[in-house]
């Protein structure tokens, strides 16, 4: 299957790593991000949703010319999906790309005779 | 349609030509690819050696579909605001498979979906689940892409008899399955590469040419756009869809919660993520796309305010009850009218373009339910994991046979719909039968088998259910079959209780259950999914 039928070793050393402070960091870098601004994107965008089926009157008023809130709003949706994306990106590159690589090496050098393909 | 499409029939023959063209390309590079798919990682992950940005196209490629292109116009021609809500649920989803699925799903599974959601199960109930919900997903998908073929061709061959209806679907079906037959994945990502820049290009011109006649003011175009609804202000507002009653709020809540969940458990889109080499790939791939998918549904809003603008309600809807040909009439105004040279070059464009559009769709489908078919189905529940890798591809490109003629077959049934809607209930599904236990699978360490079984069948029978007793199958004008009624559910789309349930069940589901999740294996799906080490 999935797991290639490699050894034993492998699973105690998989053990080993996870309880790693090091990957215990990676973790918590990465939930501390996608958990709370997937919950704040998801709101955000529900409200957006909810004001246009009950905020008629709000959604409706003038913004510019025939722009009204509803298409702002709207907008701002693409705005901030944009703005999260790259936010992440960044974030992924300073905070969870580094450690992930370090485990990565670690575990390499410790067994440089498991074949594996390069991961990269 | 009447003089629109004598119009287009007068220059049939360029469209065809301009779509032949298209095909023959496509081929080639399917053949080409063909030769170069040597086993069964070349045939379910083009070899995983696509870039991020290359994989980004074939994204959007894939996620661009005719449902998109010509629905949404379709929908925001004749409903104004309401139909720009699809833009932003189908975008927004991105955020959910950047942040939780694209990377953990590249670094721990192999070929499809179920490979991640077995990974520490019971690999048979598992893998018969999430196979069985991959294959009704893309099923729904390919009937909406297949019905927006279905009205195009009837617009350009000038054509009201269902024989030239029918008769593309049917040829439509053959090519894809030949794409992906033959092809693979890496035949099947070029194709989607090529048609993504295509419609890029094909909707950026229309836009220039619609913001040109409005000298680029937003404000204007929407102004002509109301004028010409007949609906006035109401038109740019919510609500002329759904804000109607109670029941069409709630619609319009199940719509948004479906969209914005059901990306992240899309088939066709998980399986994606296994065509480059690294996670990091997998995620500069999903930012190409929401780029590529952001720009193209804000220039969606240019073609539907535009299509209401210049062609006008009344003329859509006498060509399509359901919208889906309001983009390519567009086309035809802009060019000059009907009957101009130039409206018809510009008619044979869009239209070839939202042919490739929706050749491509298909074809992504079709090797994601047959991978999933043979991967998971196939090797590994009926053949225990015995078969050989070359059995396991042969299998993949005879379910890809099956399974076109099924959508073939369905799709001759479901052409009144609108190809938007439809789209949303394959959303509705997979959010419902998918994204709960994919994330159960990932981020929650007691989930076990009962609990993925619970979840992906609840979710999926309750959503199914919902729909075949809602008035998009009986009941309505615009149903399945207008003429009986048997519909109880009152809302269009199910999200709004299938997807709780689908939670629901994966959580009741792993605490009645007596079996223990394995703390070790959830221990390597961890390190594998965060650091990649043991990826494929």
């Amino acid at each position: 299957m999935d797991t290639p039928p490699a050894a034993e070793a492998a699973a105690a050393d998989v053990q080993r790593i996870e309880e790693s402070a090091e990957f215990r960091g990676l973790r918590s870098a990465f939930r501390s991000f996608a958990f709370p601004v997937t919950i704040g994107f998801i709101l955000w965008y529900l409200l957006y949703v909810l004001l246009s089926s009950y905020a008629p009157a709000f959604m409706a008023a003038k913004v510019v010319g025939h722009i009204n809130t509803a298409l702002v709003l709207g907008l701002l949706q693409f705005a901030s999906t944009f703005a999260i994306a790259a936010w992440y990106a960044r974030y992924a590159d300073r905070r969870l790309d580094p450690p992930a690589e370090a485990i990565r090496d670690s575990r390499a050098a410790a067994a440089v005779h498991v074949p594996r393909e390069a991961a990269e | 349609m009447n003089h629109l499409a004598s119009a287009a029939s007068d220059h049939r023959g360029l469209t065809m030509t301009l779509f032949g063209l298209f095909v023959v390309a496509t081929l080639g590079i399917t053949i080409w690819a063909g030769r170069q798919t040597k086993d069964a990682a070349d045939f379910y992950a083009g070899g995983r050696g696509f870039t991020g940005f290359q994989n980004g196209l074939a994204i959007s490629g894939d996620y661009m579909s005719a449902a998109s292109f010509l629905g949404i116009a379709g929908a925001i021609a004749l409903f104004g605001y309401d139909g720009f809500l699809y833009s932003i649920g189908f975008l927004v989803a991105w955020l959910v498979a950047l942040l939780l699925v694209a990377e953990p799903l590249r670094n721990s599974g192999r070929y499809t979906m179920a490979d991640v959601l077995a990974f520490r199960m019971r690999q048979r109930p598992v893998r018969t689940a999430a196979g069985v919900s991959t294959i009704i997903v893309s099923i729904f998908y390919l009937l909406a892409q297949m019905v927006g073929a279905g009205s195009l061709v009837a617009l350009l061959l000038g054509v009201s008899g269902d024989g030239a209806k029918r008769w593309t679907i049917v040829a439509v079906g053959a090519l894809m399955v030949i794409y992906v037959a033959v092809g693979g994945m890496k035949g099947t990502t070029w194709v989607q590469i090529v048609k993504a820049v295509l419609l890029i290009a094909g909707t950026a011109l229309m836009t220039v040419l619609v913001l040109a006649k409005y000298h680029f003011n937003l404000s204007s175009l929407l102004g002509a756009a109301s004028e010409a609804s007949g609906k006035g202000a109401a038109f740019l507002e919510p609500g002329l869809k759904y804000g109607i009653t109670g029941t069409t709020k709630l619609d319009f809540l199940s719509l948004g919660l479906a969209l914005v969940l059901g990306t992240a458990g899309l088939p066709h889109i998980l399986v994606r993520f296994y065509t480059v080499p690294t996670a990091k790939a997998a995620r500069k791939s999903v930012l190409w796309a929401i780029g590529i998918i952001g720009g193209f549904y804000l220039m969606t809003l240019a073609l539907g305010f535009g299509a209401a603008a210049l062609v006008g309600p009344k003329a859509i809807k006498a060509s399509n009850a359901a919208g889906n040909t309001a983009a390519p009439l567009l086309a035809e105004e802009l060019g000059g009218g009907a009957g101009s040279t130039g409206g018809a070059i510009l008619l044979a464009v869009i239209s070839a373009v939202a042919f490739a559009t929706i050749l491509a769709v298909v074809a992504g489908l079709t090797l994601a339910s047959s991978a999933s078919f043979a991967h998971d189905l196939w090797a590994n529940v009926i053949r225990r994991g015995k078969a050989s890798e070359k059995e396991e591809v042969r299998s993949a490109k005879l379910a890809a046979v099956a399974i076109g003629a099924i959508a073939i077959l369905l799709s001759i049934f479901a052409d009144k719909l609108n190809a938007a809607a439809l789209v949303a209930l394959a959303f509705a599904v997979a959010a419902s039968a998918n994204l709960p236990t994919l994330l159960y699978s990932l981020f929650w360490k007691r989930f076990n088998t009962a609990g993925a079984v619970s979840s992906v069948y609840a979710g999926l029978i309750t959503s199914v259910t919902l729909v075949v007793f809602s008035p998009v199958v009986s009941g309505g004008k615009n149903s399945l079959f207008p003429h009986s009624d048997f519909h109880w559910f009152p809302l269009e789309n199910p999200g709004l209780v299938s997807i709780p349930v689908g939670f629901l069940a994966g959580w009741i589901g792993t605490l009645l259950s007596k079996e223990t999740a394995d703390p070790a294996k959830y221990a390597e799906l961890e390190v594998r999914s965060l650091t990649g080490l043991g990826a494929h």
